[in-house]
């Protein structure tokens, strides 16, 4: 099912009618959720939003948008105080942005791409052996979903727009790893939180996909604020986030997650995705 | 001509003949209407399936639109792939597959990828798909059913169009093995419910057949039989009914009735008739030999009063006398005359008849009960009554054992005519079949106690009157009976 903001509203007022909430006096703030993670564990959702309200002291609203270009576009009109975000948008937004909290993610603040072929064709080993056929991109502003397979093509000397007879969009890892194992694309590429997560909850449709390369690491996608936010509310939930595995309640949304905890991070960690965007002029 | 084996059947009892139509008659009904339901539903089936493809299509087509103008493959997948259920269970007739194709008839997009491969020419992928690829090319605005000859598979086309730009076409394809194994469930279960109905039928089939059957077999043995000899009459429980058989029924029961009454007046005819003959004849030589008789006797009259006899000559002339005055006797029985001029009867005759008899019966030690009812004289001639009377009486007596009873009645009995009639009734050892076969006629039963001509008498002089003279006699509560009736009409004599 797709999650609709008025869907989500819904789900909060039953929430909030099931559990009484404190009154809080301040304005809520408003938190963007990218489709690469979360996208449809919206009970998962709730209950992180109840824990940070309750360690805030005050409301909050999730704001979810089912491609990477809405939230960026909401992040860039200052209609949003923090969101989670994938790494290329954070480059390519980065002096909007003020870097919040990584998160770790099997102990690491990093990820990377997969590279993916349906199970029906073993033969496949690499990205070459991919020309002209059908490819499955995540997202347009995807890290590993669109950006990584394209630099590893320019690096090849192959031009991405015709190396492929034919690509598409699926705006969710999710959606991307059913496709290729669904066969409609022959190959795609995919965020290995995202794959590795499925696995552990869905082996059966990753059972169905093969796993063929595996790219350097990426800083994982972090959590961002705008640059106008006051300092008080900005470190408030960085706090809370870096604080989260420290609580049995936080570490169990965590374990829920699949992540290990959050960090403070540093904007250098993204350098590999900005010389990435560079071979493509942007950044 | 008709074929040997189906002549064997035409040929068969109806015994089993009845039951076997009757059988054939359920199983052709259970057939027909079972196939007749069968199609209708195979028909229903096809008409529903293209129903909800049709509506189907229209609603795809609608969404599918704006996805193919903005390149969505994915969203145009996601379309398509919803009505087949993620863990595909049972769908009342679930498509094969669903397929997008573009303006070129290439393939957009399918719901199974495998087979239709995004990008592939569709026209390449089956001879069925290419035969559609030309009825799709032909410009139409509104959804298909096309169904190509020889294919296993029904499609359901419908341009995706809005206003006047065309994206392509989708097209829903559906396997008729699906319909035919629906079809063949439902078969199957007709089949089960015509052979349920079939064996609750046939034994009731069976057994109305039998019913019908045995009475008409018992009938034709019977009706067989007919012309060797009467058979019995057919038991009316065997078929209680007032329907056509049960009247054929009365009809052979009434007709048997009426063959033996026949057969029965044949036999009294040929027994009148030869008693007729013989009377005839007895009277033509009674009469032949009366009269050289007559000579005969007046000669030797004349001889032993005339002549000078030896005492020798006279012996042999009166033992000459004797013997024909014996032979004067018997023809004189033998020429009954009844109608010889006599007075009426009156009742006074009876009781001399009567008086005439006590003495006998009483010397047998048998008892006479009488009851006369005559109380005026008769038109008839008493002393033929009298003989007739009298004849008879004395048979009863002498046939009844010691201490037995003779009974008489007298009496008259109005009718069409009025006629008098008397019964004599012994109780002694009945006649057999072969004495009441030859009762009436002379020297039949001639015994040490006579020459049998009394009956004789009766029996001509009743009818002589016009009368009639019958015997019954049988055995009754163990004991013997036999009455004589006579039954003479009054004034026919006269």
């Amino acid at each position: 099912m797709k999650l609709t903001r008025r869907t989500f509203l819904g789900a909060c007022a039953v929430l909030a009618v099931a559990r009484p909430r404190p009154a809080f006096p301040a304005k809520a703030l408003r938190v963007g959720m990218t489709p690469a993670f979360l996208h449809t564990q919206h009970g998962l959702l709730a209950e992180w939003r109840a824990y940070m309200e309750a360690r805030l002291r005050r409301p909050v609203e999730i704001v979810q948008r089912d491609s990477y270009r809405e939230t960026m576009d909401l992040l860039r009109q200052e209609q949003l105080d923090f969101s989670w975000i994938c790494t290329y948008p954070y480059v390519f937004l980065k002096r909007q942005l003020r870097l919040v909290a990584v998160p770790l993610y099997q102990s690491q603040p990093y990820y990377r791409a997969y590279l993916i072929v349906s199970a029906k064709n073993p033969q496949i080993k690499d990205l070459s052996q991919l020309r002209g056929k059908v490819f499955a991109y995540a997202d347009p502003y995807s890290c590993t979903g669109h950006l990584y397979p394209r630099y590893q093509l320019r690096k090849m000397g192959e031009d991405p727009a015709k190396f492929f007879a034919k690509t598409f969009f699926t705006y969710s890892h999710h959606k991307l790893i059913e496709a290729v194992a669904d066969g409609l694309a022959q190959g795609g590429s995919v965020d290995s939180y995202v794959w590795d997560s499925l696995q552990a909850l869905k082996p059966e449709i990753t059972r169905r996909t093969l796993l063929v390369s595996k790219s350097p690491e990426f800083g994982f996608p972090p959590i961002v604020a705008r640059r106008s936010l006051p300092e008080a509310d900005f470190s408030a939930v960085q706090t809370m986030l870096v604080m989260m595995r420290r609580d049995p309640q936080g570490s169990e949304l965590l374990q829920r997650l699949n992540l290990n905890g959050f960090i403070h991070g540093r904007p250098n960690l993204y350098d590999g995705v900005a010389e990435m965007m560079r071979a493509f002029g942007e950044g | 001509m008709t074929p040997r084996p189906m002549r064997f059947l035409l040929n068969l009892s109806f015994r089993y003949k009845v039951p076997l139509w009757g059988s054939l008659l359920i199983v052709g009904t259970a057939a027909i209407i079972s196939s007749t339901l069968l199609l209708g539903s195979y028909q229903e089936l096809k008409s529903d399936l293209l129903r909800d493809a049709t509506t189907q299509g229209r609603t795809m087509t609608a969404s599918l639109f704006p996805a193919m103008l903005h390149d969505q493959v994915w969203r145009a997948y996601e379309i398509i792939r919803a009505p087949f259920g993620r863990e595909s269970g049972e769908h009342p007739v679930q498509a094969e597959s669903f397929v997008v194709l573009d303006q070129r008839g290439q393939v957009y997009v399918s719901t199974t990828p495998e087979a239709i491969p995004m990008l592939a020419d569709f026209r390449q992928l089956s001879p069925d798909y290419a035969a559609l690829a030309t009825a799709i090319a032909q410009p139409g605005h509104d959804t298909k059913v096309l169904e190509p000859d020889g294919s296993e598979h029904l499609f359901v086309t419908t341009p995706i169009r809005e206003e006047q730009a065309h994206l392509g076409t989708l097209v829903q394809i559906y396997s008729k093995k699906v319909l035919h194994s629906r079809f063949q469930k439902s078969a199957e279960q007709a089949a089960l419910t015509a052979v349920l109905v079939i064996v609750l039928l046939l034994p009731l089939g069976w057994y109305w057949g039998q019913r019908t059957a045995v009475p008409l077999v018992r009938l034709t043995e019977r009706m067989e039989e007919l012309g060797r000899r009467l058979p019995d009459n057919l038991a009316p429980e065997l078929y209680d009914y007032q329907d056509e058989l049960g009247r054929l029924y009365h009809a052979y029961n009434r007709t048997l009735q009426e063959l033996r009454g026949k057969a029965e007046i044949e036999r009294q005819m040929i027994h009148s008739e030869r008693l007729a003959a013989i009377g005839k004849l007895t009277a033509g030589i009674a009469h032949e030999i009366n009269n050289p008789l007559l000579g005969m006797l007046t000669a030797v009259n004349t001889l032993r009063h005339h002549g000078e006899l030896n005492p020798r000559t006279l012996k042999t002339l009166t033992l000459l006398e004797r013997g024909l005055i014996q032979i004067k006797d018997t023809v004189g029985a033998l020429l009954v005359e009844a109608k010889v001029r006599s007075r009426d009867l009156s009742p006074q005759d009876m009781e001399d008849v009567r008086t005439l008899i006590e003495p006998q019966a009483r010397a047998r030690g048998v008892s006479l009960r009488w009851d006369s009812q005559l109380s005026a004289p008769l038109p008839l001639p008493s002393t033929a009554v009298r003989q007739v009377l009298i004849n008879l009486l004395l048979n009863a007596v002498q046939a009844s054992a010691p201490g037995g009873e003779v009974a008489v009645t007298i009496g008259t009995r109005s009718g069409s005519d009025t006629s008098l009639a008397l019964v004599v009734v012994n109780g002694g050892e009945i006649l057999t079949d072969m004495q009441t076969a030859h009762l009436f006629e002379p020297f039949a039963n001639e015994d040490e106690r006579g020459r049998g001509l009394g009956l004789w008498v009766c029996y001509q002089i009743v009818r002589q009157l016009g009368g009639n003279i019958a015997v019954q006699s049988d055995l009754r509560d163990g004991a013997g009976r036999t009455a004589f009736e006579v039954t003479l009409p009054l004034g026919a004599a006269q």
